[in-house]
């Protein structure tokens, strides 16, 4: 094997803590990732704390493809954190990063993805503190796995929780629905459509920061994740102890989302979502919410979609259709799209 | 959307008038599993349902395939070494004993395609592996897995074999029409099978039955204007086979579509689920292309097929029965735990009223 094969893949000795990781770290990971707790390559990274109340959360990124339009596995694993730290109420102040990559994984991707995990922490000035890398044998992983795990602290004027949820309050969504469940499936699938599907793979802490900070008004947030809109409604509804009602008529989803969702037989408000989050604000602020989201990037889309009633304490979701029908929401069964994120 | 709204009136009107002369409610069965879950989701059922109920039949492709051809497909994926290509609605259909589901869990290799034509370029990548193709559908999709064939017989691609258990509408419609229990006063035709059949093959439900039938399409316009058009029929006294799809379908269907499935199936007498055996219902790969023909490639042993006890899925499927009416329904029956593939199937009526609470 000449030295340019060996540098092209990676190989199981990348994961061996001999010469090839620390080449490995010294060479993809730390340019990107370089900041002063990170540098000093201890056992642990140490680092000054907040006082009042603390956030963490993990989670692991599996998505298949690993590259998708609007996204990569390296940005979804920053956002994903990041999100779930940010619809709690807490401003992400750290993150760590554990890759699991399977030997003969191209060095070059694994530089795009470090450099794309890096870019979209420099936009939100999250720093990655501590880290780790492991190297498993050919077909014993899929390509990449990446585990991030992110700290923050509850932002003084965050007082999130489902019981504060009453019936008028209104349910709002930041923007359009579906888009990246639909992306991953057509870049999967191979699909040729004349509109690219992007996924909405962003961060959403610096909007729901400024809404947090404006807002007494705004209840409980949750990232609409896997099992979309409906699954996610439905678990509020339940945990609130009210019925949720919405209006299909109000719900954003992009023309070419409602298009291929038709046509491929899915239900757009069962597909997952990695930049958009569903609010209960009290009604009187609910207009002050939607005002101020639209002059965001990631809120132009935004709408009230719905209201929260009293109805018979089962924690309903409703589907006001079109036609003017009616129908109950379920959470999602069974998984028609595995490895979305 | 409002367009919608003004047709809905006009049928609800129209309907009151029909239920007054006929003294009882109109009873219409959307054949197409795909009509089934259009109506379930856009909540039509429950709008009109003081004058019309609205059944589903046999057309959701995977809920008709008989459970003992579940089961050989089982088999197969559990006694050989091959790659099982399927649409993804198939996987989760419990045979007697298992499901793909299952076996795909204990090592069999199953893999979910929305082409045949995919499943070609897959053999063509891996030219190791066997790929069988499980062929399940209707006229619809019957001339993509010819052009398979097609290609893999061109290309001397030797790897690529189909389980062949296409079935052909027509002659259901007829076993609904022989059945003497079935009470339906008008059917919506299933357009996307029609744009390959085209209108006058069902000519026979209004010339030879004298029960009106409408050819419709998938949106929610379609769906009330073929109602309306059914509706309208009771009242002329003119009973006729209307297609009321024409952006798509014609006359005469297809003729190239219908061209490649005469080439490369010849039909034979099959076995539906709640059916049992139709005459020249299905569509079985000609002798000259025998050596794609999975079944013949590889012998499989199947034990007895049963259905599991309680399970209504045939007379969901012949019309006899709502969905929500089976004693399984919603209890030891659900998406997440199917008993039968019409809970399974995306097209299945009993997953479209489960999951968009069409009761």
């Amino acid at each position: 094997m000449n030295s340019k094969e060996t540098g092209d893949v990676i190989l199981l000795a990348h994961g061996d803590g001999g010469l090839l990781t620390h080449q490995l770290i010294e060479k993809y990971f730390l340019p990107q990732f370089k900041n002063r707790f990170l540098e000093t390559l201890t056992d642990s990274a140490t680092f000054p704390s907040k006082s009042g109340k603390m956030a963490i959360t993990t989670d692991s990124f599996v998505v298949d493809p690993i590259f998708f339009p609007g996204g990569d596995i390296g940005k979804l694993a920053v956002c994903g954190t990041v999100n779930d730290l940010a619809v709690s109420g807490a401003k992400p102040l750290y993150l760590t990063a554990s890759f699991i990559i399977e030997e003969g994984f191209p060095l070059s991707d694994l530089k795009k993805i470090v450099i794309s995990m890096a870019k979209t922490c420099r936009e939100i000035n999250l720093p990655i503190i501590a880290g780790d890398t492991k190297v498993v044998g050919k077909g014993q992983a899929d390509k990449i796995y990446i585990t991030t795990t992110g700290v923050g602290y509850i932002l003084d004027e965050a007082r999130l929780g489902y019981n504060r949820i009453k019936p008028g309050d209104s349910v709002i969504v930041n923007g359009t629905i579906g888009n990246h469940g639909l992306s991953i499936l057509v870049e999967r699938e191979s699909f040729r459509f004349d509109t690219a599907i992007i996924s909405d793979c962003a961060p959403l802490n610096g909007i729901i920061q400024k809404l947090l900070k404006r807002f007494e008004g705004i209840k409980f947030m949750r990232d609409l994740t896997r099992g979309g809109l409906a699954t996610n409604a439905k678990e509020i509804a339940v945990a609130a102890g009210f019925d949720i009602w919405l209006d299909e008529t109000d719900i954003p989803i992009k023309k070419e989302v409602k298009g291929i969702t038709e046509m491929l037989g899915l239900d757009p408000l069962y597909l997952a979502n990695e930049g958009t989050f569903l609010t209960v604000v009290s009604n009187k602020d609910a207009e002050g919410v939607i005002q101020l989201l639209k002059k965001h990037p990631l809120g132009k889309d935004s709408a009230i979609i719905g209201r929260v009633s009293k109805g018979k304490g089962d924690g309903d979701v409703f589907l006001k259709t079109q036609l003017g029908g009616s129908r109950r929401l379920s959470m999602l069964t069974g998984a028609p799209l595995p490895r979305i994120c | 959307m409002e367009l919608d709204k003004k047709l809905l009136k006009k049928v609800i009107e129209l309907s009151k008038r029909v239920t007054e002369k006929k003294g009882r409610k109109i009873y219409l069965m959307e054949v197409c599993g795909t009509h089934t879950t259009a109506i379930s989701k856009s909540g039509l059922r429950s709008l009109i349902s003081d004058t019309i109920e609205l059944r589903s039949g046999p057309g959701c492709p995977v809920c008709v395939t008989d459970q003992s051809h579940v089961d050989k497909i089982i088999a197969l994926a559990r006694q050989h070494p091959v790659v099982i290509a399927t649409f993804g609605d198939m996987v989760r259909v419990p045979g007697t004993h298992s499901s793909l589901e299952r076996e795909r869990a204990r090592g069999a290799q199953v893999e979910i395609f929305y082409s045949p034509h995919e499943a070609i370029l897959f053999a063509k990548k891996n030219p190791r592996k066997e790929i069988v193709f499980l062929g399940i559908g209707f006229e619809t999709t019957a001339p993509a897995i010819a052009m398979s064939i097609a290609d893999a017989h061109n290309q001397g691609i030797k790897n690529y074999s189909v389980v062949a258990l296409h079935k052909s509408v027509p002659p259901v419609m007829r076993a609904l029409l022989d059945d003497e229990d079935l009470h339906v006063d008008g059917f919506m035709l299933p357009g996307h099978v029609c744009t390959i059949t085209g209108r006058k093959i069902f000519d026979f439900i209004s010339s030879e039955y004298s029960i009106p039938a409408v050819i419709a399409g998938f949106e929610t316009t379609d769906i009330l204007q073929a109602i309306y058009l059914l509706l309208e029929q009771f009242f002329s006294g003119r009973v006729q086979t209307i297609n009321a799809y024409t952006r798509l379908v014609h006359e005469e269907g297809n003729g190239k579509a219908k061209k490649i499935i005469n080439e490369f199936f010849e039909t034979v007498d099959t076995a539906w689920r709640g059916f049992g055996f139709i005459p020249d219902s299905g569509f079985c790969l000609k002798p000259d292309y025998a050596y794609y023909n999975a079944e013949k490639r590889f012998s499989v042993e199947v034990g007895e097929s049963s259905m599991p006890e309680g399970c209504s899925c045939g007379d969901v499927l012949r019309g006899k029965m709502k969905p929500f009416h089976c004693p399984l329904f919603g209890k030891t029956c659900t998406p997440a735990n199917p008993v039968g593939p019409c809970m399974v199937s995306s097209e299945g009526a009993c997953a479209a009223y489960y999951n968009y609470s069409d009761w």
